[in-house]
């Protein structure tokens, strides 16, 4: 199957906008960031929480706790997947009791990963409450899910795929629209 | 060949270093579960696992069975000296029965070399081996190569002694089939009762002066002396056997200074292991017995937590 890249949504400095405001929305909601943490999804939801944590400390002048979360292990579609994919560690290195947790991930679809990335987070403590900031919101959700910070709400069709590239593990910061190729 | 694509795991020889690679790398999160408070994940959610053992066991067994239980499949533990194989069934319709009870994967050990390959052969079920005869134990290989990586950040080039009945030790084998791929410089030693004839084809050297085996090791592998072979003339006594090849504080002094020591359990203290050797710093049993686990859970995982492509079979 081949990709073929159909539109720019967002650039690097796009990028950088959606996430200063998701920033102030964050310290808005909570009014301040005393007792909150942010939590990445594997892959590219670690690099995004890292940048919402340095924005929040350019601001409030706060440290936050970071972590990465991996929830291969608690995916719904492991037995339908053709290829396996790989587990990772989970680095949350702080404990989330009572904690309020921003779950930060790429793009927000089918809702699936968020509801794996929750049961992982619970696995490992009872926060306070769970959060959900994501940079896309592309649509068509499968589970009764909903983001508390979005970058920018896209409507797209199913046969599309919203890429989310990060300088940390692509060439650039971007958001880019691929359409696949019969 | 990935693992997903694999029905049974029967031995080391004919695995890939890859593969080997990857169920090292994917028992790292792995042992991060261990050590939770909660140590469940769904993954293997409506799995079902069954262990059976034609031969004590303790820690294989029991690992296994965590191993299973740690990924939420279903595991049972069919006791053999209480089961309808003391009636005189078949082992072929034992396991076509285990089979029809909808299990997915047996987890067996057998005195008789190559049964569990034979099972392989002869049933749907995912079958892997926990120990045949003086062939492999392959789990307890991979668990000592995970365990060696872990202190050491890389297996290769280490060299590795490996220190007893090497004859009748399918541990010594899977270890040198497994070390072997990442080029280490592997060594037996034991005295030439114990010793397999024309093991150096596997790529060994061979001794039968400890101190000479364990000149430079970066670990040392003890090997557990089974004392019911005192009485098949291989060696004349227990002690003569400790005399020379015991592992102790003055044998190792040509060792690395910083020399692992492992040992697969269980320990014969005073026998093939010092007790200043088992209790001190540098031995590793327990963390093996630990390591175990998650190893047999990133094995489960790998096997079963994808799909299968049949065709590839």
């Amino acid at each position: 199957m081949e990709l073929r890249e159909k539109h720019i949504l967002m650039d690097e400095m796009d990028m950088k906008r959606a996430l200063t405001r998701i920033t102030h929305e964050i310290i808005e909601k909570n009014k301040g960031v005393e007792n909150v943490a942010v939590i990445g999804i594997r892959r590219r939801g670690g690099p995004l929480a890292y940048r919402l944590a340095e924005r929040i400390e350019a601001i409030e002048g706060v440290k936050i706790p970071v972590g990465i979360l991996d929830i291969t292990l608690y995916r719904d579609d492991l037995t339908l997947m053709s290829s396996q994919p790989m587990v990772h560690r989970t680095e949350v290195h702080f404990d989330i009791n009572n904690k309020i947790i921003v779950l930060v991930d790429d793009v927000l679809y089918t809702g699936r990963t968020v509801r794996a990335a929750m049961d992982a987070l619970i696995d490992i403590g009872r926060p306070q409450c769970i959060q959900l900031a994501v940079l896309i919101d592309r649509g068509h959700r499968e589970l009764p899910i909903k983001a508390d910070y979005v970058g920018k709400n896209v409507p797209t069709s199913r046969t599309e795929i919203v890429e989310v590239k990060v300088k940390e593990f692509d060439d650039k910061d971007a958001v880019v629209i691929q359409e696949k190729i019969e | 060949m990935a693992l997903a694509q694999r029905k049974d795991l029967l031995g080391l020889r004919d695995m890939s270093r890859e593969e080997i690679e990857m169920i090292l790398q994917t028992a790292v999160p792995m042992k991060d579960i261990i050590k939770r408070d909660i140590k469940k994940v769904p993954t293997l959610r409506g799995k079902a696992l069954v262990t059976v053992f034609y031969e004590p066991s303790t820690r294989t067994r029991t690992s296994f069975e965590i191993a299973g239980k740690y990924l939420s499949a279903d595991t049972v533990n069919l006791a053999v000296s209480t089961s309808s194989v003391q009636k005189g069934e078949s082992l072929r319709d034992t396991i076509k029965t285990i089979e029809v009870m909808g299990f997915d994967v047996i987890v067996m050990r057998h005195a008789m070399s190559g049964t569990p390959h034979y099972v392989a052969r002869n049933t749907d079920m995912r079958v892997i081996n926990a120990g045949d005869g003086a062939n492999e134990h392959p789990t307890q290989a991979l668990l000592d190569l995970y365990t060696i990586k872990e202190k050491k950040g890389t297996l290769e080039g280490l060299a590795v002694t490996i220190v007893g009945d090497i004859l009748h030790s399918r541990v010594a084998r899977s270890n040198i089939y497994g070390l072997s791929k990442f080029g280490c410089d592997i060594r037996v030693v034991g005295p030439s009762t114990l010793m397999a004839p024309e093991i150096e084809k596997l790529g060994v050297k061979c001794y039968y002066d400890l101190e000479k085996a364990v000149a430079g090791a970066d670990v040392v592998n003890i090997l557990r002396i089974q004392k019911e072979r005192q009485h098949s003339g291989l060696f004349p006594t227990l002690d003569e056997y400790a005399n020379l090849y015991m592992i102790k504080k003055d044998k190792l002094k040509k060792a690395k200074e910083d020399v692992l020591i492992l040992h697969p359990g269980p320990m014969n203290r005073g026998v093939e292991i010092s007790s200043e050797i088992a209790d001190g710093t540098q031995a590793l049993i327990n963390e093996q017995v630990t390591n175990g686990v998650a190893v047999r859970m990133a094995l489960l995982f790998l096997m079963m937590g994808g799909t299968r492509d049949e065709s590839t079979n």
